[in-house]
């Protein structure tokens, strides 16, 4: 009798210790599922569209393309004003990247090392910029630009992109100066590297991933601004937002060809982020962002 | 020859180095004593060229410097911190100065092969510094800091940031890497023994003001005044009131012995009674030793030591004792003292009368 009663209840809890683990586990896969799901779901639909037929976008819901097509990625690929839009943006994008983090760190700099009259309010008034939706830019930066004559120019856009980018750079790349210890300037000095060198051949590699991060976010916010860019350029310089809203015409939307346009504006994006993919998670963790 | 002349520092209002004198020779070991706040790394700072000082000029080799930029100063300094270049190999962090000063390839490859050697870092040229332990990386430091020949080096507390053993090493060292080079060597240490063991000079720093500036043993045996003899002493300084009348010193609970010897010729009235820890002894009853009764507080035995928190009166003492002595809390005791071990100072803190075991060594 004793030896049933000291066996009954382990031989009951052994199997329920061995399924809640398991039981966890499909729990989390379930959700993990079904948040990927939730994630992608936008993205292979965009796919799914850009391979099909306008008529069968149009006349019935489809899983996958009944009649599979490369028509529309051949239509973007065949006509340089579709793809010499994805070329303008990379060039402004591009430019405006070099232009922010080239100015943003000796900004950044600055503000990590020295103490001057409202530095700080100066560091808040910079991040303020980011504060105001870029609508309300888009008027006079129109004006400006025009009476300056830099209209339908990539420099025109990059230079305008720097307001918002500009400020953030300089945050992000302020929060990793101050991560390097001032003691390593003073024995650069020490050493008789003059500021310039030091800068480039020593403090920079110290700060790589922050110049790394800095960067993308220059990128991605360039590369996803539509109205900056519809706004200060028209006919020279027709950027890929402006060659997507053209889309509309006598026959109605072209809804494949636009998919298909909107799955190669993902493709940049998303090689910049595998690139800098090591960065960015060491730079969430060091850097202040 | 390095000389400070009137050289003050002050920020916002605040007086970090009060205006100092202060001469280096070439050649020498200086060692700049004193605990957090003396002053220490801002004096460096001034020495090394990395901050201008409010007043006063500095002095090289009978040039005005005050002014002149950090990179046309030959100096070298290392921190308390281990700092390299991360990005840059042993080899190359050990080189930067010399690639900066334009020598030649092959010179550079000797002289960095060779202070590699001296500093034991020839294995480790190819690897980066944060692969290397913290003394590697420090060694790194040093070797960076030797190799350019400076006329100044700068040691801000090098080795405070290292483990015990590696410590002990690298001060060995120390010395015999010091004599192989001419240049001026200042030291800063918030530890007695380390400047005892590096010997040189030493500047007793306290509070912004240089206490005392001399050789080590002299400023040691001889501090002249209580503020040396504070910081010069680990533990520190035990200090009494002691009123010298006549033929007699009394001590505050007391206790009286004869004013001969070096203190026969003081005038009397009030003093300061200071004495090391070291010489204080449970049961050394010679005929000349005092008694002075006290109240135990907390023993620390260390193994081989013991040091006993003692209470004095109003006086808080530490007595370090040879063995170990578990003696338990609020036990009265007598403890022995030498009056050959008793330094006076004056209502003003001056040294009046230096301890006679000092005046014979």
């Amino acid at each position: 009798m004793s030896v049933a009663t000291d066996v009954l209840p382990a031989t009951v809890a052994r199997p329920r210790a061995a399924e809640r683990p398991r039981l966890r586990l499909a729990v989390s896969y379930g959700l993990l599922i079904a948040y990927v799901l939730f994630l992608l779901v936008p993205i292979y639909w965009l796919v799914n569209m850009s391979f099909k037929t306008n008529t069968e976008i149009l006349s019935s819901v489809s899983l996958w393309p009944a009649t599979f097509t490369l028509a529309n990625y051949g239509k973007i690929f065949g006509d340089s004003t579709w793809y010499m839009g994805y070329v303008h943006s990379l060039i402004y994008v591009a430019m405006n990247t070099l232009i922010s983090v080239t100015v943003a760190l000796p900004a950044a700099y600055a503000f990590s090392r020295y103490s001057f009259l409202g530095d700080k309010h100066l560091f808040f008034w910079l991040l303020t910029n980011r504060m105001a939706p870029a609508a309300v830019f888009a008027l006079p930066f129109f004006q400006l630009y025009s009476s300056v004559g830099l209209f339908d120019t990539h420099i025109a856009v990059a230079l305008a992109h720097c307001l918002f980018n500009v400020p953030l750079a300089v945050w992000i790349l302020e929060g990793f100066m101050r991560g390097v210890p001032r003691e390593i300037d003073e024995t650069a000095y020490i050493d008789g590297y003059s500021f310039g060198r030091f800068f480039v051949r020593i403090f920079m590699p110290l700060i790589a991933s922050g110049i790394g991060v800095a960067a993308f976010f220059c990128f991605m916010f360039s590369w996803v601004d539509l109205l900056i860019s519809r706004t200060l350029t028209s006919v020279n310089v027709k950027t890929i937002g402006v060659a997507m809203t053209r889309t509309s015409s006598a026959t109605g939307l072209d809804y494949g060809t636009l998919a298909a346009a909107g799955v190669l504006t993902i493709i940049p994006g998303a090689l910049v982020i595998w690139f800098v993919r090591n960065y960015i998670a060491k730079g969430f963790a060091l850097g202040r962002v | 020859m390095l000389e400070l002349k009137g050289v003050a520092k002050r920020v916002r209002g605040q007086t970090h180095i009060y205006p100092t004198d202060l001469t280096l020779e070439k050649g020498t070991m200086n060692v700049l004593l004193g605990p957090t706040l003396a002053g220490k790394t801002t004096l460096m700072r001034l020495l090394a060229g990395l901050d201008a000082p409010s007043e006063g000029r500095v002095i090289w080799d009978g040039r005005d410097v005050t002014g002149v930029r950090v990179q046309d100063r030959g100096v070298a300094m290392v921190y308390q911190q281990f700092i390299n270049y991360p990005s840059m190999s042993v080899y190359e962090n050990i080189a930067s100065p010399l690639r900066i000063a334009g020598q030649a390839r092959d010179e550079i490859d000797r002289k960095v092969r060779q202070t590699a050697d001296l500093l034991k870092l020839s294995p480790y040229l190819e690897r980066l510094p944060l692969e290397l332990s913290g003394g590697q990386q420090q060694r790194c430091a040093l070797a960076r800091a030797l190799v350019k020949d400076a006329g100044l080096v700068l040691l801000d507390e090098p080795l405070a940031n290292l483990d015990y053993k590696l410590r002990e090493e690298l001060r060995a060292e120390l010395p015999r890497i010091f004599q192989k080079s001419g240049a001026i060597f200042v030291y800063a240490t918030t530890e007695p023994e380390e400047a005892l063991l590096l010997g040189g000079n030493t500047a007793a720093l306290w509070e912004g003001r240089i206490a005392q500036f001399g050789p080590t043993l002299d400023v040691y045996r001889q501090p002249c005044d209580i503020v040396t003899a504070r910081v010069f002493s680990n533990p520190p300084m035990n200090f009494t009131s002691v009123r010298k009348d006549g033929h007699r010193l009394t001590f505050g609970r007391g206790v009286n012995a004869p004013a001969d010897g070096v203190f026969a010729g003081l005038p009397d009235g009030d003093y300061s009674a200071g004495f090391r820890a070291n010489h204080l002894g449970l049961n050394v009853h010679t005929g000349s030793a005092i008694e002075l009764p006290c109240t135990v507080g907390v023993s620390e035995i260390t193994g081989s030591e013991t040091y006993l928190h003692l209470h004095h009166g109003d006086d808080r003492w530490v007595a370090l004792l040879h063995g170990v002595h578990d003696i338990p809390q609020d036990s009265e005791v007598g403890v022995f003292l030498e009056t050959r071990y008793l330094y006076l100072f004056d209502v003003a803190g001056k040294l009046a009368a230096p301890a006679a075991y000092a005046m014979a060594a």
